[in-house]
């Protein structure tokens, strides 16, 4: 393929907004109350969109007569690109809250580069995308707040999320082949350049949850070189059944 | 945010266009919405560029299906692409459309900042459609279409939708 490092530099950044929207979907009229669980399918709802946008642009640049449907539901795990935090199970509300504020601190500051992209597409998919997302980051920043400065039960079980997920922070940061060649093309961007405002922007949220912010600096990756968590097969498992099982099936 | 672009429209196409509205607030047509960015026929061809509202909008499919409807109605032939940038706001929607909508019971987009000053519960500015009065309160940032956040009166007690402000 001519364009493989765009290509694969599309799938870095849109993987994890497909991967996030499914796990969000599984909460559909699952939620804890109706409003939350609406804010939830409306969020997956954005980040589908988002997902749509970036995989027809990566199929109209393929030059394997690929369309949407093909990169979202007939890749094998391998080669999905998602950082490991989305595909991490709903264990509880906590954990849904606590992987969306995770998520979204890093992924607007991701957007607010990316619109200034030198690809006009990925600039004009970020410029869409940031106004979106930064209602998510106020609505999991509110919670995650609500929930650390609300009862006992509440407070232990934020805390609980954002321990056992802070392994997984590191990896946003983590730069691929794929995302350093972007980079030297000057269409992607230096994610390790935004590390360090994000660790205080997620820290400065924590102390006014009254939470701890997590001390370990045992950190974990893989997901955007391939390399999944076992959760990764079930969530494909569901997602890709329709295709499989009927293949070039449409509604 | 200012419209940076006006929308190229042909005014002999127009009135077609007015036919079309938003399934989700059937008072809005797509012009009233502001997302129809150029419509031109050429050749015995209508060519229209809409924009979505959000990424995700699942409106978008069905507005692309109606314009095309609407036109092979009057015996032409329409082609619709979708275009991301500039993004759309709110401020693209019309005055016309903003009225139509109150009365259609959803309340209009406030400023960017007065937006956030509501949304973080700081203020009471949202004019309730059914009364008329802001005291109102936010009850969830997401209401039933991502566009939209819920909220309720304090003085009528009813629930409400309030349409985002989005710049």
């Amino acid at each position: 393929m001519k364009n493989q490092n765009l290509y694969n530099y599309i799938l870095t950044i849109a993987d994890n907004s497909l991967i996030l929207a499914q796990r969000l979907g599984e909460l559909c009229g699952h939620g804890p109350n109706l409003e939350t669980d609406i804010a939830l399918t409306n969020i997956s709802l954005d980040l589908l969109g988002q997902t749509r946008s970036y995989y027809q642009y990566a199929a109209k640049i393929s030059d394997e007569n690929k369309t949407e449907d093909d990169i979202a539901f007939l890749r094998i795990e391998r080669e999905y690109r998602n950082c490991l935090l989305v595909e991490q199970p709903n264990t509880h509300f906590g954990y849904v809250i606590g992987r969306q504020f995770l998520f979204d601190v890093y992924h607007f500051m991701l957007m607010e580069k990316l619109q200034y992209s030198t690809d006009e597409t990925l600039a004009a998919i970020a410029k869409k995308g940031i106004k979106e997302v930064s209602y998510h980051k106020r609505f999991s920043s509110d919670w995650v707040k609500r929930l650390g400065d609300g009862t006992e039960e509440s407070k232990a079980k934020m805390q609980e999320a954002i321990n056992d997920l802070w392994r997984f922070t590191d990896e946003l940061f983590f730069m691929t082949e794929a995302e350093k060649e972007a980079v030297k093309e000057g269409i992607g961007l230096d994610v390790s350049s935004f590390k360090e405002k994000y660790y205080e922007e997620v820290s400065e949220i924590l102390n006014e949850a009254t939470l701890s912010v997590p001390e370990n600096n045992y950190f974990t990756k893989g997901g955007k070189d391939g390399v999944h968590t076992e959760h990764m097969g079930y969530i494909l498992a569901v997602l890709q059944y329709m295709q499989r099982t009927y293949p070039n099936m449409t509604w | 945010m200012t419209i940076t672009e006006k929308p190229n429209i042909q005014k002999n196409i127009i009135p077609v266009l007015e036919t079309v509205s938003d399934p989700e607030i059937p008072v809005l047509s797509v012009l009233d919405l502001g997302v129809i960015r150029e419509a031109i026929e050429k050749d015995g061809l209508v060519q229209i560029k809409l924009t979505p509202t959000y990424s995700g909008c699942p409106a978008m499919d069905v507005i692309a299906d109606d314009l095309k409807k609407a036109f092979s109605e009057i015996g032409k032939k329409a082609e619709v692409e979708l275009v991301l940038s500039p993004a759309w706001s709110t401020d693209w929607i019309s005055e016309e459309g903003l009225e139509k909508m109150e009365k259609y019971g959803i309340a209009r987009p406030l400023s960017e900042s007065h937006d956030k000053d509501v949304l973080l519960g700081e203020k009471k500015l949202v004019k309730c459609p059914q009364c008329g009065s802001t005291n109102t309160h936010l009850v969830s940032q997401f209401g039933s279409t991502a566009c939209k956040a819920l909220f309720k009166c304090d003085d009528c007690h009813e629930p409400f939708d309030y349409f985002k402000c989005l710049k």
